[in-house]
């Protein structure tokens, strides 16, 4: 790491919450000049993290070897625990991704008209929340983002959710503290292998359990079920429908957007560097779940009758191809060669990241189609193509982005996961191919329902697409289009983060 | 020139990006920007192939050329296009048709809603058929291959309203998606063994299964079987074909896609994009030709000759006329299909060319019918001869060349070709097409005669000729049908000599290895053959419809449940929709009781509950024992503080009395410690001391 230490990081994850203390100084009842400080608050880290993709130098040195835009600073000195900061391939797009969540979804909420500075202040506590978890490199100060991250979202969902908010809040809250705590467990014992030390690039380089043993696994099993928790792998996804479906929907947008790529960050970043040979060990176990979660989360996508439940449920779907990926990556084959290797793991980050864009948009659109018709009932639309075509273009897009269609991001991300599980195992690759086709069913089903066939009656004066969704919208179905068309701008992070994260697997 | 062809799929790009942007405000509303770009590409593609054909470019070979586009571990993956002879063909079927396709619409798209939209997606879908021609590399083919897929479900659901149109979108485009699955594992395959997605070149894949049969033959077990490896890369994408291309069983699609505006089931669903699947089959065929069992082949082979002849059989009992040509059309395709598995190679490419000029020109005439009468439905026709004369008549050449009427039409040439290879190479497949070749003329003339010839049989219809706009086109493409054939003749044929190159040295070899006892020039015995089945099958049609000589009444007792079975297409859909449909929707069902029940409800809430049911036990145990312990406590203190209540009366003379009475008694205490032995009592005496 640079003996210098750069304080843009410490920057752009301060920020919002520098922000969120200025909009206490704002007046109650002057909500626009709320608003718009949130939003120019919340421009400041795009542009910081839109500067960071183009400064980071991409062939400069990668995860765990040390990260660019580094900080080390002590905290807690007599722990270990040091403010440690950095920045590299696995994070830069992610970084992106939240501040161009944030200030999109900042944007799209300006109509709230309960409570706006509370509203606004938990966001942009919560941008500090995803920030920090995205670029601490210290255990103590990840898992501090870790939990900070978890209680705005708590109150978003708690006090501007739908009608099941304070059940979908809570469960939301104890199902990941439950993974916290597990992670926290693991996170202590490995402090007390791995010399000491909080430190993720010294414990990645350490590889405190590099032979097999019961306390590797017992470590290795804390710390999945925490991420696990949050991805959300099969069977712990009960948690995300629930949670989505009572959100507001700019909530459902960042919990869909980041809050779970945490999760798989978190396997990208913790067990594949620190504990390559659990990950090896158990690759098969998590593979299949990944699986399971891929065809069963079509599936039950495809049963749903609520349009935000199904793209709840879609994000089961689509995130199982992430973990598919990390586990393949990992796989102990014979002959699985790096190229193999390397395009499930770039496939796994470039799923989290176009999976950001697709179902965030998703999520945006199922918000406008129930702020005037105020159900999401897909039997009761019908025909809205002929009535709102900006809005129909847009949800057609995005549902072709979502199931995989050639020239948007999430097919090139499929399709290199998907590559790199067949050299793994012919046969999970080949059932979740099955996945792909039910996706796309349940998504032209759902097209169907809602855009096609006759006009409801009911909906004969629906608006269309106002200025401030298509503003919420643009920037997010251009970057599916231009990292579809142009893989090469966005992969360039994810494969050098792949090569020194495989590197650490021999 | 040639190095400019990537122009060739970006200028109908623009066109699309500028209709979406500015719609009605184009010129002709969006349709002159469309044709401007459509004829733009047309005229280059003309210009690649005089430079291919006529001025001796296929001597070169191939022009090849990638860029990178997306790295993985320390290579990458390349995009690029290569134009060659099959692609400088594939170019002027695509561009021509779509071209006539665009000026026609003009006519038969006039006054709709969408307008401009249609054209829009027009372009779209030429363009990403064009990407799919000159692609050098499997994932671009793969990538353009989907795009016509996603323009074909937006053009089948054009008029998305009506809910026939709208159910035929998603059933093409997911039925297609499950052969595409297919395509998907091929292309991972053939990446994971070769390591490139390039097709040519000395890094391609081409060159890669060529110098590595060992690696490419070696078995692979896939349950009870054992395939050689580049034989099972050739089995996927043939999936791919058979989706596309609506080859059994995946042909449910095609037929119900005729829902789309009858000008886009000219151009997407009878010439350009259902011959993808034929195209993909051609331009991978150095990996079937390595495959020393033929595996694949062989079932290419019988896949095509089955659909011929079970398409065939359909045409026969439909009574909407753009369902004859639809299955008119899953025949024709089977019968390319068939041709490839046979190695009638340039025979299969050369149908797909002949067949895209006349069927376009079919379907663009039904086209003209339903515009002039208002229906689809043969039966209310008739007649129509006489009010139609343009459409009658280039309707005829086409049906002509479609039935391989042999010298005078394109169809016949190539029809003669793929048969002469079946006959020399497999003689099943050879009287399959001889088969479908009677059946096919057979519903060909009942088309004709129960919509053009007799009496008007609803007089409700007042039937007129197209405009103008319409009809140029119907005489180019009836031109092309007739004329198209004559670059491969048996006696000259310039059309076999530049294709069979284009497979490269080695293969070429293979082929021609497999080929060396078919006689070279004019083959008699087949076109006899060829030639009787047709004119059998047209005098059969005119006896039953034209001369009335075989009445169909008559045959009812004895057919009808036969018909029955032909008109409702063997209960295919049916039998999908009550078992794969059907079992789709139960699964879905089931797993979602499963999850919100057994996992939401049964073991997440219940973790929620039993922490609940603890958390009360504690709160019982801690009211009842812990707190009871410490009321205990307090009850004591309580119960001696209100005891000894009564000792504090505030009555002075009480309190002295109580002194005393102490001091007695301790007094006593004091002297018994010191002087008795009775040992109970405590030693106190060192307390005074």
């Amino acid at each position: 790491m640079d003996s210098t230490n750069n304080w843009i990081l410490p920057l752009i994850t301060f920020l919002p919450i520098i922000g969120a203390a200025i909009l206490m100084f704002i007046p109650r009842e002057r909500a626009g000049a709320i608003k718009a400080a949130a939003i120019a608050i919340s421009i400041i880290p795009l542009v910081i993290s839109i500067w960071m993709w183009f400064a980071y130098n991409r062939s400069g040195v990668q995860f765990p070897h040390g990260t660019q835009f580094g900080i080390n600073v002590p905290w807690i000195p007599s722990l270990g625990v040091s403010f440690a900061m950095g920045a590299d391939g696995l994070s830069i797009p992610l970084i992106f991704l939240t501040t161009l969540l944030t200030t999109l979804s900042l944007i799209y909420s300006t109509f709230i008209e309960m409570r706006p500075k509370e509203y606004y202040w938990m966001f942009l506590l919560l941008e500090t929340g995803m920030l920090g978890v995205f670029t601490s490199l210290d255990f103590v100060l990840f898992f501090v983002f870790w939990e900070i991250s978890l209680v705005p979202m708590y109150f978003l969902i708690g006090i501007w959710g739908g009608p099941r908010r304070e059940y979908a809040a809570i469960k939301f809250f104890l199902y990941t503290m439950v993974g916290s705590m597990a992670m926290l467990l693991a996170i202590l014992t490995m402090y007390f292998h791995g010399g000491h030390t909080f430190d993720m690039l010294a414990l990645a380089k350490a590889n405190p359990f590099a032979v097999k043993s019961i306390m590797g696994s017992l470590v290795f099993w804390g710390l999945f079920l925490g991420f696990a928790i949050k991805v959300p792998m099969w069977p712990f996804h009960t948690w995300l429908p629930d949670a989505h479906v009572e959100a507001p929907t700019a909530g459902s947008v960042i919990l869909a957007g980041v809050l779970l790529k945490m999760g798989t960050y978190g396997f990208m970043r913790v067990l594949l560097p620190m504990m390559p040979t659990q990950f090896g060990q158990f690759w098969m176990v998590i593979a299949i779940l990944a699986l399971i979660a891929i065809i069963y989360g079509a599936f039950v996508a495809m049963a749903q009758k609520d349009m935000k439940k199904l793209i709840a449920y879609s994000s089961v779907n689509h995130m199982g191809y992430v973990t598919l990926g990390c586990a393949a990556a990992a796989a102990t084959i014979p002959g699985m060669t790096e190229v193999s290797r390397t395009a499930a793991l770039n496939g796994a980050q470039m799923q989290a990241f176009s999976h950001g864009l697709i179902t965030g948009a998703l999520f945006f659109l199922v918000g406008v189609v129930y702020e005037r018709a105020h159900t999401r009932d897909l039997s009761a639309f019908g025909g809205l193509g002929a009535r709102v075509p900006i809005y129909a273009g847009m949800l057609a897009f995005c549902s072709f982005g979502s199931l995989g269609l050639p020239g948007m991001t999430g097919f090139i991300a499929e399709l290199s996961v998907l590559t790199g599980t067949y050299a793994a195992s012919p046969w999970l690759a080949g059932l979740a191919l099955i996945g792909i086709v039910v996706t796309a069913a349940y998504m032209l089903w759902m097209l169907q329902r809602v855009l096609l066939g006759p006009l409801n009656p009911k909906y004969e004066k629906m608006p269309d697409a106002d200025a401030r969704e298509i503003i919420s919208l643009a920037p997010l179905m251009a970057l599916m289009l231009f990292f579809g068309i142009v893989p090469n701008a966005v992969f360039v992070f994810f494969n050098t983060a792949s090569k020194a994260i495989l590197d650490m697997l021999h | 020139m040639v190095q400019y062809a990537w122009l060739i799929p970006l200028v109908p790009v623009a066109a699309f990006v500028l209709i979406v942007a500015f719609g009605r405000r184009l010129p002709g509303q969006g349709a002159y920007v469309a044709i401007a770009g459509m004829l733009a590409s047309l005229v280059m593609s003309i210009g690649i192939a005089l430079q291919w054909f006529v001025f001796g470019g296929s001597n070169v070979g191939l022009y090849n050329h990638s860029v990178s586009w997306m790295p993985v571990g320390n290579t990458n993956i390349n995009m690029g296009f290569s134009v060659d002879s099959l692609t400088a063909v594939m170019l002027i079927v695509v561009t021509v048709v779509a071209s006539m396709v665009m000026i026609y619409s003009i006519g038969y798209m006039h006054g709709d809603k969408r307008y401009p939209r249609y054209f829009s997606y027009l372009s779209l879908f030429s363009a990403a058929m064009l990407a799919l021609v000159i692609a050098n590399n499997i994932l671009l083919m793969f990538m353009a291959w989907e795009l016509v897929g996603l323009t074909s479900y937006l053009l089948i659901g054009f008029w998305f309203e009506k809910p026939s149109a709208m159910r035929a979108a998603k059933k093409a485009f997911l039925v297609t998606r499950v052969g595409d699955v297919g395509f998907m594992a091929g292309m991972m395959l053939l990446f994971i063994t070769t390591g490139t997605m390039n097709l040519f070149g000395s890094e391609g894949a081409f060159e890669h299964i060529a110098t590595h049969p060992s690696q490419m033959n070696a078995l692979v077990h896939v349950g009870p079987w054992a395939i050689p490896l580049v034989g099972l890369i050739g089995l996927l994408l043939f999936c791919g074909a058979v989706g596309k291309s609506a080859q059994f069983p995946l042909h449910v699609w095609l037929p119900d896609a005729m829902e789309g505006p009858t000008p886009v089931s000219a151009l997407i669903h009878a010439a350009t994009m259902v011959a993808a699947g034929v195209y993909l089959v051609a331009r991978m065929y150095p990996v079937y030709l390595s495959d020393p069992s033929h595996i694949a082949l062989t079932v290419v082979a019988y896949v095509g000759a089955f659909t011929a002849l079970f398409a065939a059989s359909i045409g026969i009992a439909q009574n909407d006329i753009k369902k004859v040509l639809a299955y008119s059309t899953v025949s024709q395709l089977g019968y390319m299909i068939m041709s490839l598995g046979v190695f009638g190679y340039v025979a299969a490419i050369f149908h797909l060319m002949t067949h895209a000029f006349f069927k376009a020109q079919l379907f663009l005439g039904s086209g003209s019918v339903i515009h002039g009468t208002g229906t689809q439905d043969m039966r209310e026709m008739g007649g129509l001869k006489k009010k139609m004369p343009v459409t009658y008549w280039t309707f005829l050449i086409s049906t002509l060349s479609l039935c391989g009427i042999p010298f005078v039409t394109a169809g016949g040439w190539s029809k003669e070709e793929i048969l002469t290879v079946a006959y020399h190479t497999n003689p099943v497949v050879f009287w399959a097409g001889v088969l479908g070749a009677f059946t096919t003329s057979f519903y060909m003339f009942r088309l004709v005669y129960m919509t053009f010839h007799g009496e008007p049989r609803d007089h409700k219809i007042h039937a007129h000729e197209s405009p103008k706009v319409m009809l140029v086109p119907l005489i180019i493409l009836a031109f092309l049908a007739i004329f198209a054939g004559y670059v491969g003749t048996p006696f000259h044929n310039s059309f076999e000599h530049n294709m069979a190159p284009v497979l490269g040295e080695q293969f070429e070899g293979i082929l021609e290895h497999n080929l060396d006892m078919i006689p070279h020039g004019f083959f008699m015995p087949v076109f006899l053959i060829g030639t009787f089945a047709a004119l059998l099958g047209i005098f059969f049609a005119t006896l039953i419809w034209k001369w009335h000589v075989i009445k169909i009444e008559k045959l009812e007792p004895a057919f009808g449940w036969l018909a029955k079975i032909v008109e409702n297409k063997y209960y295919i859909d049916e039998i999908y929709q009550a078992t794969i449909i059907r079992g789709l929707m139960l699964a879905a069902a089931l797993l979602y009781w499963f999850d919100k029940w057994v996992i939401d409800y049964v073991i997440v809430n219940g973790v929620g509950y039993m922490s609940l049911v603890l958390a009360r036990a504690w709160w019982w145990i801690d009211r009842n024992i812990v707190d009871g312990l410490v009321n205990l406590a307090g009850w004591i203190t309580g119960t001696l503080g209100r005891g000894l209540r009564y000792v504090q009366t505030g009555v002075t003379q009480q309190y002295v009395f109580l002194l005393v009475v102490a001091m007695v008694i301790i007094s006593l205490v004091f002297v018994a410690g010191n002087y008795s032995e009775v040992s109970w009592i405590p030693p106190i005496t060192g307390f005074f001391h």
